[in-house]
């Protein structure tokens, strides 16, 4: 396994200058009512890469991801501050419609939350909204986003049958797919594997490998194993605080900060 | 010296286990009088409705004689009444519960529209009657029209499709939710792409069950003035009508004795409306139950 | 190569106006959600303004206090409206002797002792017997339960309080047996269990457990149940007669508040009569029983709701 993680790292040395950054937060602050949730963020997300996001549960990896698409919005009392750039642009812009970031950034849950609808119209959601209503347009849309998740194979016969007659992870790559509708720029998945046998998990993990061509990947596990299998770099969250960011091997191999050092090596989390 | 002493308990043990099996079949009888209530209920009617149920009696307007009544006025005039209720308490109740559980924010304006509906629920049919009777009738000048008796109904039943409704929005998961907004999508195409879609059952299983209250509701229509004896059928929301509980309440307090019968078949007519609305709620919760 | 699915987003979103929707509907919903708010201050405000009318004609200790209903006279008519409140208050009397220990053996039998199978079967008749109108009740109350009471009683009128009375009282039956049944459902098992482990009956469990534990719910349902009582129109109007009388007699001819409001109602009272007006005030004065009733029970099941 580290064989692999060296090798991915040699070649991106080398296309790291031309890489660009995503997301860049600085000085990001977030509260739930008088919970300060996250404190003094500062990151840079490169694009084109997988960057995991580890820590033990309440650290708020997961917050951190949902407001880098607005979601943590929909829980009331929450209140930011600072900034976080997309792409040059800070999302906390009066002007900025989440709506419009949300079309740029796609997301995967935890739990698979197909809508119960049909295969084909969960993946036509995305397009449809957005105002795509030509039938042959939907139908390669539908098509090449179910291969880009590598369930074309599996459901091409059964678009039209409802999304749950599916397995749990069959349903979480047509979420994927779903995601990919939209041809995002950055896909957030919230511990996407964390409801799924280890087979499918297997498989989202090839995928994410599959997907970070096209796309920028940020995911948050509770698996530290999973971040060091596919991510190019990890972030360490502890008490919504980053302790550590850096090359993924690096921080699995030798991390600077003794409380990464205790949380890889097991000693809490 | 022990403070429980087994013999006693044992002695004892026998009144507390007839005290248990005594009181097991007195609720039992309990129970079984509700049973028992509505197996009479319906054979009286029947037996009585029987006789005087016929083609005729479906086709034909209301009579002197009670051979000659027949049921037509009011069943064509029910038929246009939930015509006006339909839509209109539908569209009230489903907008104030998406209101209610997906924009309003916890503030003491929404509190008072909760409580409102609620107390809303145990007002008297009555006393809607008479709200119907001042700003329906008189004050905008609808008359005893169907749409005056319409629009009093819909009030009336309003509370009903509303808490329904909430409850059915309600139990749609929030991930789906998140997902759609996750996609980029606005609250609104949320709401009428995502959450009424899951939501749909729930909302027309209440909705059909509340119609079918109106549809049998008599004291608000005896209130806004909806006559009895009809001898045409209505062409129009603003033209006068009787519905079926009206009609049934005109048999039942006459002298004659024949009309009894009349009335009892009457009743068989509108309780086939309930059973077939009814049934129709019943396929519709078992068509889409548990679907995530 | 048609162009990658951002760009037609981008398209088609500068097309529509999806800002405008998102701003409009709220503001529709939030408006249709208000319309129960404007009914309940229609009906209070009608029921007011009309009353106060009335009490330009009748003075208010007279309408309150008086003991005499005879709206019709034309020589000296009087709006006492106590007979009526009698009235009302003996039919409602009798539902609930009929309905309380009917209802409440009903939902204990429901939630502790029914098998799955036969609350599958009871459950429904519960609802059947819900949904069954009024009118079919006054009906049957009038021609099936008054001859039944006569054959046994005959001392009883065509028209009296205990048949109407024993009627709405089996209306008000699944009310109180489904509310009640809820508030006992809700009684965690473990604490039916932890007494069935001391060697407890099925019956001292239900008696000494569930219901003590269940209590505010099962009151709660019983205030609502009467509240109906009160407010229901059809049985009484059928069945019950148009005599109002202010004297403790169940077995001749009564007359309740809802009733005359019917009565008035099938007549042609003329707008602008006393009598037009005095339907509003007795509704008004059926409105503030049923409503303190109803306040009361949000109280009782609020206050004393058991912490489990």
């Amino acid at each position: 396994m580290t064989t692999i993680i060296t090798e991915k790292t040699t070649t991106e040395e080398v296309n790291d200058s031309a890489k660009k950054a995503v997301y860049e937060t600085n000085q990001l602050n977030l509260w739930y009512g008088s919970n300060h949730a996250l404190k003094n963020i500062d990151l840079e997300i490169m694009e084109n890469e997988v960057t995991a996001i580890i820590g033990p549960s309440g650290c708020g990896k997961s917050t951190y991801l949902k407001t880098l698409n607005r979601m943590v919005e929909l829980v009331p009392s929450v209140k930011t501050s600072g900034e976080i750039l997309y792409r040059g642009r800070n999302i906390f812009d009066h002007d900025y419609g989440v709506e419009e970031l949300r079309t740029r950034v796609g997301m995967v849950f935890q739990k698979p939350n197909p809508f119960p609808k049909s295969i084909y119209d969960n993946i036509a959601y995305g397009p449809r909204i957005h105002g795509i209503k030509n039938k042959k347009i939907l139908d390669e849309i539908v098509e090449k986003s179910l291969r880009g998740a590598a369930i074309w194979e599996e459901v091409k016969d059964r678009l039209n049958e409802n999304a749950y007659s599916i397995s749990g992870g069959q349903q979480q790559r047509i979420c994927i797919a779903r995601a990919l509708a939209i041809e995002p720029d950055v896909i957030l998945m919230d511990e996407p594997t964390s409801a799924l046998d280890p087979i499918s998990t297997l498989k989202v993990e090839e995928l994410v490998q599959e997907l970070k061509k096209d796309y920028s990947i940020i995911i948050v596990t509770h698996n530290m194993q999973q971040a060091a299998r596919i991510s190019d770099k990890t972030a360490f969250f502890l008490n919504g605080e980053v302790i550590e960011y850096d090359q993924t091997d690096t921080i699995f191999s030798n991390p600077s900060d003794k409380r990464t050092e205790d949380y890889i090596s097991g000693r809490f989390g | 010296m022990r403070y429980i002493e087994q013999q006693a308990v044992v002695k004892r043990m026998n009144g507390r286990l007839i005290a248990n099996s005594i009181f097991k079949y007195v609720f039992l009888a309990a129970t079984l009088v509700a049973l028992v209530a509505l197996v009479i209920l319906l054979y009286r009617i029947i037996s009585q409705g029987m006789g005087h149920l016929s083609i005729e009696f479906l086709t034909n307007f209301a009579s002197r004689f009670p051979e000659k009544a027949g049921i037509k006025a009011a069943l064509v005039g029910s038929l246009w009444l939930m015509l006006v209720v339909a839509p209109t308490s539908i569209i009230l109740g489903v907008g104030s519960a998406i209101y209610l559980e997906e924009y309003a924010k916890q503030n003491r304006i929404t509190t008072f529209i909760r409580m409102n509906i609620s107390n809303l629920a145990g007002v008297p049919s009555v006393v809607f009657g008479l709200l119907g009777l001042t700003i329906f009738v008189r004050a905008m000048a609808l008359g005893n029209s169907i749409l005056a008796a319409g629009f009093t109904m819909s009030l009336l039943i309003l509370p009903v499709i509303v808490v329904a409704s909430q409850e059915a929005i309600r139990s749609v998961p929030g991930e789906l939710r998140d997902a759609s907004f996750g996609m980029g999508a606005t609250k609104w195409q949320t709401i009428v792409k995502i959450i009424l879609p899951a939501a749909i059952p729930g909302i027309l299983t209440g909705s059909i069950l509340a119609l079918s209250r109106a549809i049998g509701e008599t004291a608000p229509l005896i209130v806004i003035g909806v006559p009895v004896i009809i001898q045409f059928l209505p062409a129009g929301v603003m033209d006068t009508f009787t519905a079926l509980p009206m009609q049934i309440y005109d048999w039942s307090s006459r002298p004659q004795p024949e009309f009894q019968n009349v009335a009892a078949a009457g009743i068989m007519v509108l309780m086939a409306v309930l059973l077939f609305m009814n049934s129709i709620a019943v396929i519709i919760r078992n068509k889409f139950d548990k679907r995530y | 190569m048609r162009p990658s699915v951002q760009e037609m987003i981008a398209r088609s979103n500068g097309k529509k106006n999806k800002k405008a929707i998102e701003k409009i509907i709220p503001i529709l919903l939030f408006l249709i959600a208000s319309v129960s708010v404007l009914t309940s201050i229609g009906i209070v405000v009608t029921l007011i303004v009309e009353t106060i009318t009335f009490f330009t004609r009748v003075p208010f200790f007279d309408f309150i206090f008086g003991t005499t209903w005879l709206p019709f006279s034309n020589k000296d008519a009087q709006f006492g409206i106590l007979p009526l409140i009698v009235g009302t208050l003996k039919v409602t009397l009798i539902a609930t002797i009929v309905a309380v220990p009917i209802g409440i053996s009903a939902a204990i039998y429901l939630s502790e002792y029914a098998s799955e199978n036969v609350r599958r079967i009871l459950k429904p008749v519960l609802e059947v017997l819900a949904g069954v109108p009024t009118i079919v009740y006054g009906f049957f109350a009038l021609t099936f339960v008054t001859p039944i009471l006569q054959s046994v009683f005959p001392e009883i009128k065509i028209f009296n309080a205990i048949s109407p009375g024993i009627v709405v009282g089996i209306m008000i039956i699944p009310m109180i047996a489904s509310l009640s049944e809820d508030a006992m459902s809700s009684v965690p098992k473990s604490i039916r269990e932890g007494a069935l482990a001391m060697g407890s009956t099925k019956f001292e469990v239900a008696w000494k457990i569930t219901v003590p534990a269940a209590l505010s719910g099962i009151i709660a349902s019983v205030v609502l149940a009467v509240s109906r009582a009160i407010g229901e129109t059809m049985i009484v109007s059928l069945a019950a007669g148009s005599t109002p009388r202010f004297d403790g007699d169940f077995t001749g001819s009564i007359q309740t508040m809802t009733a005359y409001i019917v009565q008035v109602s099938k007549g042609d009272a003329g707008f602008g009569t006393t009598i037009y007006y005095s339907i509003y005030a007795v509704g008004f004065t059926l409105f503030v029983f049923t409503m303190v009733m109803n306040i009361l029970a949000g109280y009782v099941s609020k206050r004393f709701r058991e912490e489990y």
